[in-house]
């Protein structure tokens, strides 16, 4: 399995999390709740895309420089 | 001395078009080489460079005005920035490769290149041109609001507006695409500071940041969170989905992507830009702040500027204004020189077979033109500067089932199928914006458009004969 599939996970912790997180209780950071969720999943999606990156074939050796 | 703020103001301007009149002699860097790529320069120049490109009128006051008016699903703009770039990892290397191969310089040449159409490019050309206007509008929008705002309500807001036009026009006469780099890069900074200190100071001023939310909270229960009707989940949704799909389907950043040197760059931006999303939480809690600073305003693209203008010194006011007419000044120009190179490349020129320099004479009337246009709607539009970017992308994510069927699954999407697809989209999202439509089934009306829109490509495209996109330009 392709570890490009890690992209998923964030883009699914936003679009459907979103309904679990959708209150302004606990303040985290001094943030409301949904609006911490959302910067949390913004960190994490760049992590992904992180981890994505290192691990994609396509960006070892030639493969992304043609 | 609020006449300071009003010459800081005016000045930053004059001093942003001399920049532009300087850049003219002397071509210095292109500005979408480092929005694509900022191949070259150092790490940290880079991180300011880009970390400003998102800053535009939409984010400066637009993003305030949103937490002031609408409260929690402000969130979106936050979320759809991070899923724009994920998606960009997938997207731009194919679209990159294809425009490579076949040395394509805009959007429409993608439609008539890959469909072999040259009535589908010209098709996508005016559709392109027609989003690009709402988001000229809002950087209209905006730089009237900064002048009429830093002058202390001196110049009005149709006047300022059509001081805003005019400068604009002429920055781009001037300076074209080039002159925007050296402005841009002085903006950049500007912007990232002022956006830090007032997101900072605004809220500390009303007992900081969890105080401030819990006073919100108090005062108006339910407006921190996405709301049970009319912008609730299924909203968040859609609309997120709706721009962060439109994110690269718009005819500046699509051509854009043709000036990377290397397909690479795409994936290894996805990797940090989401996190520069992170800066505009300081835009929301200055527009959060607003709200207790200065509860109210009728008008709510004026809750930065209103605020600051209460809390901070006139001087600063006019840094703000500065800083904002950069905002405005730098895409609008890029937006303003992107729509009439399309009037002038991809709608007159095919259809004329016109010489170069009558393309270029029609590009440069068309500045003028497309200003006009755009004042007219801004004088005649009290829409939010959100509102107004949303429109934007209810007309641009309709390119968005054509280019990736095309891209991925070639054989499903013809041209005709490409063409009803996004004439039916558009006609919903017209049919919708008549009627005052913004939201249908609690979803965003230009998402349910999309959805209409796939279909259709789908439908007609197999009804015609299935694909025929050649098999060996598979990309």
């Amino acid at each position: 399995m392709s570890i490009r599939w890690l992209a998923l996970v964030p883009v699914l912790g936003i679009l459907i999390g979103v309904s679990f997180a959708n209150h302004v209780t606990p303040y985290v950071l001094g943030m409301p709740f949904l609006f911490f969720y959302i910067v949390l999943w913004v960190i994490l999606s760049a992590l992904s895309m992180a981890v994505i990156y290192k691990w994609d074939p396509q960006n070892q050796s030639r493969g992304g420089d043609r | 001395m609020q006449a300071s703020a009003l010459l800081i103001t005016f000045g930053t301007m004059l001093l942003a078009l001399a920049l532009g009149l300087a850049a003219r002699r002397k071509r210095s860097l292109n500005l979408e080489q480092w929005t694509v790529g900022g191949r070259g320069f150092g790490i940290l120049f880079v991180f300011l460079l880009l970390a400003g490109e998102i800053y535009t009128t939409f984010t400066f006051l637009g993003g305030s005005s949103w937490a002031y008016g609408v409260g929690g699903p402000t969130v979106y703009i936050l979320a759809y920035g991070a899923i724009a770039y994920i998606l960009s990892y997938f997207l731009l290397p194919p679209i990159w490769r294809y425009g490579k191969r076949h040395q394509l310089i805009s959007q429409p040449d993608y439609f008539w290149r890959r469909f072999n159409s040259k009535g589908l490019s010209i098709f996508v050309a005016i559709v392109g041109v027609i989003a690009m206007i709402p988001y000229l509008q809002l950087q209209i929008t905006g730089l009237g609001l900064i002048m009429q705002t830093t002058s202390y309500g001196a110049i009005n807001q149709a006047t300022a507006m059509i001081i805003g036009v005019i400068v604009l026009a002429i920055y781009v006469t001037i300076s074209g695409v080039y002159g925007t780099a050296w402005t841009a890069v002085i903006k950049d900074i500007a912007v990232l500071a002022i956006v830090l200190i007032v997101g900072i100071a605004l809220p500390l001023h009303v007992g900081g940041f969890q105080a401030m939310f819990e006073k919100i909270n108090t005062l108006h229960p339910h407006f921190l969170t996405l709301q049970t009707n009319g912008m609730g989940v299924p909203w968040f949704i859609s609309t997120v989905l709706l721009t962060s799909l439109g994110f690269y389907m718009w005819p500046h950043s699509f051509g854009a992507v043709y000036t990377a040197k290397n397909e690479r760059v795409f994936r290894r931006n996805a990797t940090f830009l989401p996190l520069y999303q992170l800066i505009l939480l300081f835009v929301f809690f200055a527009g959060f702040a607003a709200l207790l600073i200065v509860p109210g305003l009728k008008n709510t693209n004026l809750a930065l500027l209103a605020a600051v203008q209460k809390v901070f010194p006139a001087w600063f006011v006019g840094v703000i204004g500065g800083a904002g007419i950069l905002t405005a000044l730098v895409p609008g120009s890029l937006l303003l020189m992107a729509a009439s190179t399309l009037i002038a490349e991809n709608i007159y020129r095919p259809l004329t077979k016109a010489m170069d320099s009558q393309v270029q004479t029609v590009a440069r009337i068309m500045v003028w033109v497309l200003g006009a246009v755009t004042l007219y709607f801004s004088l005649h539009s009290n829409a939010t500067i959100v509102a107004l970017l949303l429109m934007g992308y209810n007309f641009v994510t309709q390119f968005f089932p054509s280019v990736v069927l095309s891209l991925f699954w070639p054989r499903v999407v013809n041209k005709y199928g490409a063409f009803s697809g996004i004439l039916v989209g558009v006609a919903l999202v017209i049919a919708f914006a008549q009627n005052s439509v913004p939201i249908i089934w609690h979803l965003n009306s230009g998402f349910v458009a999309f959805l209409a829109n796939f279909l259709t490509v789908l439908l007609i495209s197999s009804l015609s004969g299935g694909g025929t996109v050649l098999h060996e330009e598979t990309v």
